[in-house]
């Protein structure tokens, strides 16, 4: 159902947990890296033994404002860190480093593609903050027994947490907003923000506001939804979720207010939501000033110094390669989303063979597909921009057709050579214009039938003597043959 | 082995180190002083919870034989130290006096250690403390007392009792201790020897069990002052794993500390010699302070006005931080961890009785294993003052109060700092009493936690303000009890404390008396 159809508003809010790409993690020197045996990236920091203490990573720091500004947020000048305690295996120290009341970032937003591909909306964000992560557990429950395992080595990888404000109004919206800040988060080399490694997570808040007759509206409880491991569950899970909200309200009729926030947890294999039990119930987290960390202060050149790294963003460049090269903006899309050195090719290429369009096309199928085909990235792939920019240009001038610039392109990048290399290697010749006159002129003559299928108006019976030239010879350009072949036609009525 | 004096340790830690470098008495000489006279009455006083009497005496050997060689070696090189239990020593048992660490082995050592096996000093052993360090008597500890080598019937004080007892029983000539609300400072003057809590930061703090992360920091006992300025300047220093360390070079105490420093003018509080106040330690103090005008120093009067606020504020932020710095002790990664089977059983027995009550809200509300391994694990491995503080603590943060009390506290703690601020544009330190009365018997106080914490009302200041405090001894109450005074002054003064300090040692022999115990001889039967 669309936005229009439904008999209420969503109103959907975002916190979205991404893990920063250092080095090492937010308070200590241990290791980042996915994938580790348990428990072999910790240190007694990390893992909270009695008498360690804390030391911030500014690397992180700085991503952290980095995002900031890409949110265009408003950059605390002073900032400090909070502790939040709770008791959980997975929290050693029994409390998290976090920023409560004075986070690093306020306000900002990020324009999104509208749903219904008219311009843009925007979404804004409340706030965006550093954090440490806390461990991981898993439930191991064999025959008779119910163990509980725990592994510290995700315990303290910074992450950036990022609320929006309730301004998603649809499901696919909110999977949009996800699609989009992971872009940004990639190109600002932020997050990599990959859900299956959990290097990106999300909870929603959820709630309706159904119509009323008087023109008013009335707001259903808010529903926190949890457990979501890709970007289509966020879609599917609050799809699910509104319809069940709807539905429970013509049941209760229960307003926001009437009962506590619910939490609820998204079973993908039954593809519903389920109440749960929520681990610190009325938690009371008793946050105060984390006194082993001293606040950080940031200036003016340091912020300016940090606005210079942000480099291009996706939407700057989507614009300007739109604006440039004459693309769609589904086009620009597909580009973008390749990352900063496929945008990077593309320009390179455009601006070789002078044809935005056509090398939009060529980078969007055939490279694409050799990338994907073969596992390459596009640093890897041995076509350089240049060489295909003289192929492209080949094309252009009608020098070769598309489907033999095919054939050298595949030759290009079995071989890793220049355009003229593999056109001489496959024994494509140019044919000369006056000889392809000639080949015409005599097909025209030996085929009546289709001359006069042509003069009454089907132009595609010039298709079989395109055919007919390409077994004379293969070397001909069908689109010139077809040309000429159309010009004689005209002239002998 | 040459002979020495009957307690070594009577000699003061430079004297020895001149003595190990002429070659008069070797280190193992040393080693097996200290262990011999721990071993006669370490039974009686109990300064020492954990003894590594093999490990010293290989580390004494190698020194010994790497000085033979001519061998660079460290500023304390040679000279038996002890250690309190809460500061992590890799690879030996640090228990914090407490069940809940007692077979707690740290991977790793504080950087206050690292920097005493650095210094080629000799880690003798681990001393007593008040569990957790909190206390004022170390009668909380949940291994053993430490009694008063003065009158075995009193505390040491707290909660750095045992460090300060083995340096007053001569069993070694330097030990570190930590010092959160006068935890170093108290004890040294129940004890009848010197002790100095140093600038927040002075000290790197990582590897110190945290109590009260704003307040903590660690510092030497010796018998003289020149001992503690030797023992300051290898523990002082910046220290990039502790990110409250401060960022400035140490000055040479050992050396500053013979300096005269020009014209001083000491501040004393009129109040801190009311009503309340034993009259020997009023007396101890009005005589010190004759001692310091004959020494060439202006005495003045100051006020500190909210200093009436401090014991209060001290204990809503220490129970506060420490509520958050000791939730880390839940059975679940390292230390104690209560029975898990009997904890199961139990739990099981529950669950059996309320069904069979058919009480569904208690079935309901009943633990899961998971909070019951919790409670048991903190209810068994906690003493009875911990978790008061504990409790104190978490009440202070919890919503609703966090405004009220540790907001409050954090406020009134920025007035105490101002008061000394404005104190010490006038004079260049303040020279106070550090307990109202001297050592108090032995479960005099242990059931009154009100009165215990309010005998600490003249060393928390310092912890709340952040400054440096030496405490000395400066006379003997009327039962011939150790009364100690304390020298505060502005931050990073540690240099001229300790030069007032020198200079009082040099024309009192306070610091210089022996308990009875060692005095004599004689051992109580």
């Amino acid at each position: 159902m669309s936005m229009g159809e439904r008999p209420y508003k969503i109103v959907i809010g975002l916190e979205v947990h991404v893990q920063l790409l250092t080095e090492s993690k937010l308070f200590c020197g241990c290791s980042t890296k996915f994938g580790a045996p348990p428990n072999t990236q910790t240190c007694p920091v990390c893992i909270g033994m009695p008498g360690v203490l804390p030391v911030m990573n500014r690397k992180a720091f700085e991503l952290a404002v980095k995002t900031g500004l890409a949110l265009n947020g408003e950059i605390a000048r002073f900032s400090k860190w909070d502790r939040k305690n709770y008791y959980y295996p997975d929290l050693p120290k029994g409390y998290q480093i976090s920023q409560y009341d004075l986070p690093i970032c306020r306000g900002g937003y990020l324009d999104i593609p509208a749903e219904d591909g008219e311009g843009t909306r925007r979404i804004g964000i409340i706030r965006v903050h550093l954090e440490e992560d806390a461990g991981k557990s898993m439930h191991d429950e064999k025959a008779g027994r119910a163990d509980s395992r725990i592994d510290l080595n995700r315990a303290g990888t910074p992450l950036l947490e990022i609320v929006t404000k309730p301004d998603l109004r649809s499901p696919t919206e909110a999977k949009t907003f996800l699609t989009e800040l992971k872009l940004l988060l990639n190109y600002l080399e932020v997050s990599d923000c990959n859900m299956q490694e959990g290097s990106l997570r999300v909870d929603a808040n959820i709630n309706l506001h159904i119509p009323t007759d008087d023109g008013q509206y009335v707001a259903t409880p808010i529903v926190e939804v949890k457990n979501m491991n890709s970007f289509r569950a966020v879609e599917r899970a609050l799809t699910y979720e509104a319809q069940r909200q709807y539905e429970a309200f013509l049941e209760t009729g229960h307003k926001l207010g009437d009962v506590p926030k619910q939490t609820r947890g998204w079973d993908e294999d039954a593809q519903i939501t389920r109440p749960q039990r929520s681990k610190e119930e009325s938690s009371d987290y008793r946050y105060f000033p984390e006194p082993d960390l001293v606040p950080v202060t940031i200036t003016e050149e340091e912020l300016e110094r940090i606005r210079a790294t942000l480099g291009e963003l996706p939407a700057e460049i989507r614009r300007r390669l739109q604006t440039t090269y004459q693309i769609t903006a589904y086009d620009s899309d597909v580009i973008v989303n390749q990352g900063r050195a496929f945008v990077d090719y593309y320009c390179r290429l455009a601006q070789g063979c002078g044809d935005g369009k056509m090398a939009a096309n060529w980078v969007q199928q055939d490279v694409l597909r050799t990338l994907n085909e073969r596992q390459w990235t596009i640093a890897q792939f041995p076509v350089s921009a240049d060489n295909l920019a003289e192929l492209l240009r080949k094309v252009r001038g009608g020098e070769l057709d598309t489907a033999k610039a095919r054939m050298v392109f595949a030759e290009m990048v079995e071989q890793c050579c220049s355009a003229g290399e593999a056109i001489q290697r496959l024994g494509i010749v140019q044919v000369d214009e006056g000889e392809l006159r000639r080949l015409c002129e005599e097909l025209v003559a030996a085929n009546p039938r289709v001359v006069a299928e042509v003069k009454a108006g089907k132009d595609k019976a010039i298709g079989s003597l395109v055919g007919q030239a390409k077994k004379r010879n293969p070397n001909i350009n069908p689109a010139r043959v077809k040309e000429i072949c159309l010009e004689l036609i005209q002239r002998q009525s | 082995m040459t002979s020495l004096d009957r307690f070594p340790f009577d000699r003061c830690a430079s004297e020895l180190l001149v003595a190990l470098r002429v070659g008069h008495v070797t280190s193992e000489d040393l080693v097996q002083a200290a262990l011999a006279q721990i071993e006669k009455y370490d039974p009686h006083v109990g300064a020492f919870l954990a003894v590594r009497g093999e490990k010293a005496l290989d580390q004494a050997r190698e020194i010994d034989r790497r000085r033979a060689r001519g061998e660079k070696l460290g500023l304390l090189a040679g000279i038996p130290v002890a250690v309190k239990d809460n500061l992590c020593m890799e690879g030996e048992p640090t228990t914090c006096a407490s069940r809940m660490l007692a077979n707690f082995v740290p991977p790793y050592d504080a950087t206050v250690v690292a920097r005493l096996k650095a210094a080629d000093a000799v880690i003798i052993g681990k001393t007593n403390l008040d569990e957790f360090a909190m206390g004022g008597s170390t009668e909380t500890s949940a291994f053993q007392k430490t009694r008063n080598p003065w009158d075995l019937e009193r505390i040491p004080g707290g909660s750095s009792g045992g460090a300060a007892a083995c340096v007053a029983a001569r069993m070694v000539p330097l030990s570190v201790g930590s010092d959160t609300g006068g935890s170093i400072r108290q004890p040294a003057a129940l004890c009848g020897v010197t002790g100095l809590k140093p600038t927040y930061g002075r000290v790197s703090r990582y590897g110190l069990v945290a109590f009260a992360s704003s307040l903590d920091q660690i510092g030497p006992l010796a018998q003289s002052v020149e001992d503690c300025a030797l023992l300051l300047e290898v523990l002082a220093g910046h220290d990039p794993r502790d990110a409250t360390s401060i960022n400035r070079p140490v000055p040479p105490y050992r050396e500053l500390v013979f300096q005269r420093p020009d014209a001083i003018k000491i501040g004393y509080v009129p109040e801190m010699l009311s009503d309340g106040v034993s009259p020997d330690v009023v007396r101890t103090m009005e005589e010190t302070l004759n001692v310091f005008r004959s020494l060439g120093a202006e005495i003045r009067e100051v006020a500190l006005p909210h200093a009436r606020y401090a014991v209060a504020t001290y204990y809503i932020m220490a129970c506060s931080e420490a509520s958050s710095n000791l939730a880390r002790y839940d059975g679940v990664h390292y230390g104690y961890r209560t029975d898990e089977k009997a904890m199961l059983a139990e739990l099981a027995e529950e669950r059996r009785r309320l069904q069979q009550e058919g009480n569904l809200a208690a079935l309901d509300d009943l633990d899961t294993a998971l909070v019951r391994l919790y409670r048991k694990t903190r209810a068994e491995g906690f003493g009875a003052e911990v978790k008061r503080r504990i409790m104190l603590g978490t009440y202070a943060l919890s919503a609703g109060y966090y405004d009220a009390y540790y907001l409050k506290a954090l406020k009134v703690r920025r007035l105490i700092r101002q008061d000394y601020d404005q104190a010490f544009e006038r004079v260049d330190m303040i020279l106070g009493p550090v307990t109202p009365a001297p050592a108090f018997r032995i479960g005099e106080k242990i059931n009154d936690p009100l009165a215990m914490y309010l005998f600490d009302l003249f060393t928390v200041s310092a912890n709340l303000a952040g400054i440096p405090a030496l405490a000395f001894p400066a006379g003997l109450s009327t039962e011939g009890l150790p009364i100690g005074v304390q020298l505060q002054g502005p931050p990073l003064s540690e240099e001229r404390l300790l030069q007032m300090g020198y200079l009082f040692q040099q024309v009192t022999d306070w610091h210089r008396r022996r308990p009875p115990l060692i005095e004599n001889d004689r051992l109580l039967s």
